[in-house]
């Protein structure tokens, strides 16, 4: 009945196992269990140079199961307790037992080769500098498959998927309008209280104005819409790729014929590359109102004259070149997005990884060009 | 079966929305037996699986496991119930960022506080047990055969030496060898570890070769649940299907030529 592994037996009711030599015995007792397996891993290893050779004896063994069993093959080796087995006083089903951990364990285990840390860390380096430039490398040859499709489609009406389309701009564009909207509204609001005490000491706050109007024309309409949209659309194009490359649908869409840039990323580009104007555009508006707001509570300035000024002193060309980036942003950061999502490797980690990179990259982009830009257009004189 | 069953499911209610699951469904689970589940595709046996183990809130019913019922319990207490169970999940449902020798460590470091290296090294013995070469243990779900995942789960579900072992469909996708080698472990673990088993299957080598009892799932409640003869004669359109279709009738003439091969 002690052998029994019963499961009337409640939890915690059963004593320790041991093992005890005695002269070229080895006399197994109490339980073999997970729940003592540190102290009789301990035993083991202890007994377990003058073991060796040594007869099991099992009468007095209790409870056994993987873990115990896999103590005992460790103590004995498998070789000797296989042949053991055969003469021992055992129930059939520890036998059983004894003999499939053995045969497990009777397998040569691997190798585990140990790396020099100097030449970890040069090689850890070394993987860095190339997977820098392969992402350059990768982003270029997805930007031109990315058109090269697009200018397939453009042409044939009937390719154009009017569905992933209209789900995307419902998606990166109306949804994201109210965050766009309020934000602007509020960075409007802080550059003009910042012009106002800055411009106040030279009696020049009517110029708080002019200020807003450009800043949110030429640049902060844009680049809010932009980084917004980076944090919230790439990271959400990164992880529906992505966890549809674990789940193998990638595979499954070539293997039906179809093109996955065609399905999947030419939708979502061009979604963002109307979304995002129409979001710059929304962005301006508001954080014009943000900024004339402020004009009209702290500076006297009401709405019909800040209106007037902007009128007389901002030239078309400024809401222009604002609104000209926003198309171009917008393409970096779905392209970014997509691929990054079909880089993910099969695991939910590597999903994290890439969605993180990918609003990493896309705002690094949307900044680095904007500062570009903001030069070329100096130079220009626009 | 004089025992007392283990698990005790009754009027067993599932329905999302509108669609209807399970109705009035009853079901034992006997200590050490090696329970096949059988029913179309669909029928719900891996949503009765899923209620079982207290992952998917039955709409109505009783299930009790060790007579308690689980879902009148608190989080700890039930806690210390589903470490008596293993679960074997239909997909695999490995953790992709962790490498298999760490996907069994991690319940013994957790619930048997085993220091790391222990864990690690009995759960290559795990891995070993399920027929899985050693340099496997390093590797990634993702780098795996179907089949391989499917053992690596197992060694998984036995990590903690359960009591009650869930296999879902756990030699499909499997190569026959394999999966013979798959049903003949899983007798010897019931044999040596008392282990009881609830096995969805849809493999009749493995009902012929495993199964003390088959329950056949079919419309919204087990139908039967018998010994293999006993159910393959009962009258019903899918059951008369699946046991005497060609699939059937071969598996039940190798299932009779290995008995004849060895006496007793
Ligand atoms: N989470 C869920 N939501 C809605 N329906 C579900 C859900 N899980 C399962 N079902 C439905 O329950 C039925 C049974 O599913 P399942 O148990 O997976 O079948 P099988 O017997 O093949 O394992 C199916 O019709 C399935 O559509
Ligand atoms: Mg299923």
């Amino acid at each position: 009945m002690a052998n029994e592994p019963g499961l009337s037996q409640p939890l915690g009711a059963h004593t320790p196992g041991n093992a005890e030599l005695g002269g070229h015995t080895l006399k197994f007792s109490g339980d073999w269990i997970l729940a003592h397996y540190s102290a009789l891993d301990r035993q083991a290893t202890a007994l377990k140079a003058r073991a060796a050779g040594c007869n099991p004896d099992f009468s007095g063994l209790g409870r056994l199961d993987t873990a115990g069993a896999s103590l005992m093959v460790k103590l004995l080796g498998s070789d000797a307790l296989i042949s053991a087995l055969e003469r021992a006083e055992l129930p059939n089903e520890q036998r059983a037992l004894i003999q499939a951990v053995s045969e497990a364990m009777n397998q040569p285990s691997a190798e585990v080769a140990t790396v020099n840390p100097v030449v970890a860390f040069l090689a850890e380096t070394g993987k860095k500098v190339t997977s820098l430039g392969q992402l350059i490398w990768l982003l270029a040859g997805f930007i031109g498959q990315t058109l090269g499709t697009l200018f397939y489609i453009l042409p044939r009406p009937n390719r154009w998927r009017w569905t992933p389309f209209v789900a995307a701009l419902h998606d990166t564009g109306l949804n994201a309008l109210p965050i766009v909207a309020l934000l602007t509204f509020l960075v409007g609001a802080v550059v003009a209280f910042l012009g106002a005490t800055v411009l106040e000491d030279f009696g020049a706050t009517i110029y708080t104005v002019d200020l807003v109007a450009f800043s949110f024309l030429r640049e902060f309409g844009v680049l809010l819409a932009a980084i917004l949209l980076a944090g919230r659309t790439a990271s959400a194009f990164t992880a529906q790729i992505g966890a549809m490359k674990v789940n193998e649908e990638l595979d499954a869409i070539r293997t039906l014929g179809l093109n996955p840039v065609e399905l999947l990323v030419v939708p979502r580009v061009l979604a963002m590359m109307f979304s995002l104007p129409i979001l710059t555009f929304i962005g301006m508006i508001s954080g014009m109102v943000g900024g004339a707001m402020v004009c009209a509570l702290a500076l006297d300035i009401p709405p019909s004259q800040f209106i007037a000024i902007v009128e007389r002193d901002i030239a078309l060309k400024h809401f222009l070149v604002g609104l000209g980036k926003a198309p171009v942003f917008a393409f970096l950061i779905a392209v970014i997005g997509c691929l990054e999502g079909f880089k993910v490797a099969g695991s939910a980690q590597s999903v994290g990884e890439h969605t993180t990179s990918s609003v990493v990259q896309s705002i690094f982009m949307v900044i680095l060009l904007d500062s570009v830009a903001a030069l070329f257009f100096m130079e220009m004189g626009w | 079966m004089a025992d007392h069953p283990v698990i005790q499911v009754r009027a067993l209610d599932n329905r999302f929305g509108s669609h209807i699951v399970h109705e009035k469904l009853d079901l034992d689970l006997y200590p050490r037996e090696i329970l096949g589940v059988v029913g179309g595709s669909g029928t719900g046996k891996s949503v009765l699986l899923r209620s079982i183990v207290g992952l998917n809130p039955p709409s109505g019913g009783h299930i009790t496991v060790f007579g308690e019922d689980l879902t009148e319990l608190s989080a700890t207490e039930r806690s210390r119930y589903e470490q008596r169970f293993g679960v074997l999940f239909q997909g695999g449902a490995l953790f992709t960022s962790l490498n298999l020798e760490q996907n069994i460590a991690l319940p013994l470091i957790e619930h048997a506080r085993l220091s790391r290296a222990e864990a690690e090294e009995l759960a290559r013995m795990k891995l070993a047990l399920t027929g899985l070469p050693p340099e496997a243990a390093k590797k990634y779900p993702a780098e795996l055969s179907g089949g391989m995942v499917k053992r690596a789960a197992l060694a998984r579900a036995l990590a903690l030496d359960p009591e009650i072992l869930f296999l879902d469909e756990p030699t499909a996708g499997l190569d026959p060898i394999g999966a013979a080698a798959f049903d003949e472990l899983i007798v010897t673990l019931r044999n040596a570890l008392g282990l009881t088993v609830f096995l969805v299957t849809h493999d009749l080598d493995t009902l012929y070769t495993t199964c003390d009892r088959v329950a056949v799932l079919s419309q919204r409640k087990v139908l039967v649940a018998d010994t293999l003869e006993k159910v393959a004669q009962t009258d019903d359109r899918w059951i008369q299907d699946y046991f005497h279709g060609p699939r059937g009738r071969a598996a039940i003439a190798a299932h009779n030529r290995l008995t004849e091969q060895e006496p007793g």
